[in-house]
């Protein structure tokens, strides 16, 4: 019998992936920009009435404590959680098979799981003006009364659907389409040129 | 124009997706009823004021909303889940 590899992961930002400072880094290097590739990047959607039950099953499986409410989420360590629709969540580990994990808690009558870890790519933009790069991409607040630490937002630049978490006072990581990433990582990389870039 | 998503709290127009006129009342699948499926399609209340419209949080949370606003002065006056059930608490 044949033995079972497991495909790996090829980076869809390696050709405009370019490790070092760019742009206008004389003065510090004021935005940092990573690619995060977890193991595993989860969906999760309850049935109307099940949201509560998921939450928990999500803690039992994680470990991590969701709290309930609109875009409510938690990062901690090597996981990450928060929910960025009705009902729906993003669970991410920095580990693979954590879908496995979750395939035999999630009963048909709570809801669904979908596995997007191949789908969707993670980017982390940290630093003190981070929040000043992400407000000249996306219509939302990102003052930290207003985005807490942990919590999860939904929104778009130019059509590009992005899910964006809080893991920092200066951090957030973004979820943008696999397909779309390159394009979006490269806007990225030219809306940190004015404050001077790192890509680690 | 600022939209307030139940789910999303504030956000711009250019995230929501227009679906109709929140008047109309879909006919049974089955009926045969001609002025019923021809109401459905054409009627349209057409007000100078307070107009129930549905949209969708396409570019955020994706919800279906019900929502109110003035046709004269692109006032928002609410927002709802278009579908009740789901308990998630309002951000707003």
């Amino acid at each position: 019998m044949a033995e079972q590899h497991l495909p790996e992961r090829q980076s869809p930002l390696e050709p405009e992936y370019h490790p070092g400072s760019h742009g206008n880094f004389e003065h510090g290097v004021d935005v940092i920009l990573s690619e995060m590739r977890p193991g595993t990047i989860l969906q999760l959607a309850a049935w109307p009435g099940e949201e509560k039950q998921l939450i928990e099953i999500i803690g039992e499986v994680t470990g991590l404590a969701l709290p309930d409410g609109a875009g409510g989420g938690v990062s901690s360590g090597a996981r990450a959680a928060f929910g960025f629709a009705p009902g729906k969540f993003t669970v991410v580990d920095e580990a693979e098979g954590l879908a496995q994990a979750f395939a035999g808690a999630i009963t048909p009558a709570v809801g669904t799981l979908t596995d997007l870890s191949h789908g969707r790519t993670a980017i982390r933009i940290a630093g003190p003006k981070a929040e000043w790069v992400m407000a000249k991409f996306f219509a939302i607040d990102f003052a930290l009364p207003a985005f807490p630490l942990g919590a999860g937002r939904s929104t778009n630049h130019h059509d590009v659907f992005a899910q964006i978490q809080r893991t920092g006072a200066d951090q957030f990581d973004i979820y943008v389409f696999r397909s779309f990433a390159r394009s979006f990582w490269k806007a990225l990389c030219h809306a940190s040129e004015e404050v001077g870039y790192e890509v680690q | 124009m600022l939209i307030t998503c139940p789910y999303c709290g504030p956000r711009d127009v250019i995230e929501f997706t227009y679906q109709g006129d929140g008047n109309r009342q879909r006919p049974q699948p089955a009926s045969q009823n001609l002025d019923a499926w021809n109401a459905y399609v054409y009627d349209r209340l057409n007000p100078a004021g307070d107009h129930n419209e549905i949209w969708q949080h396409s570019g955020g949370c994706r919800a279906h909303l019900r929502v109110v606003r003035n046709t004269i002065t692109h006032e928002i006056l609410s927002t709802e889940f278009a579908r009740g059930g789901h308990k998630t608490e309002s951000r707003s």
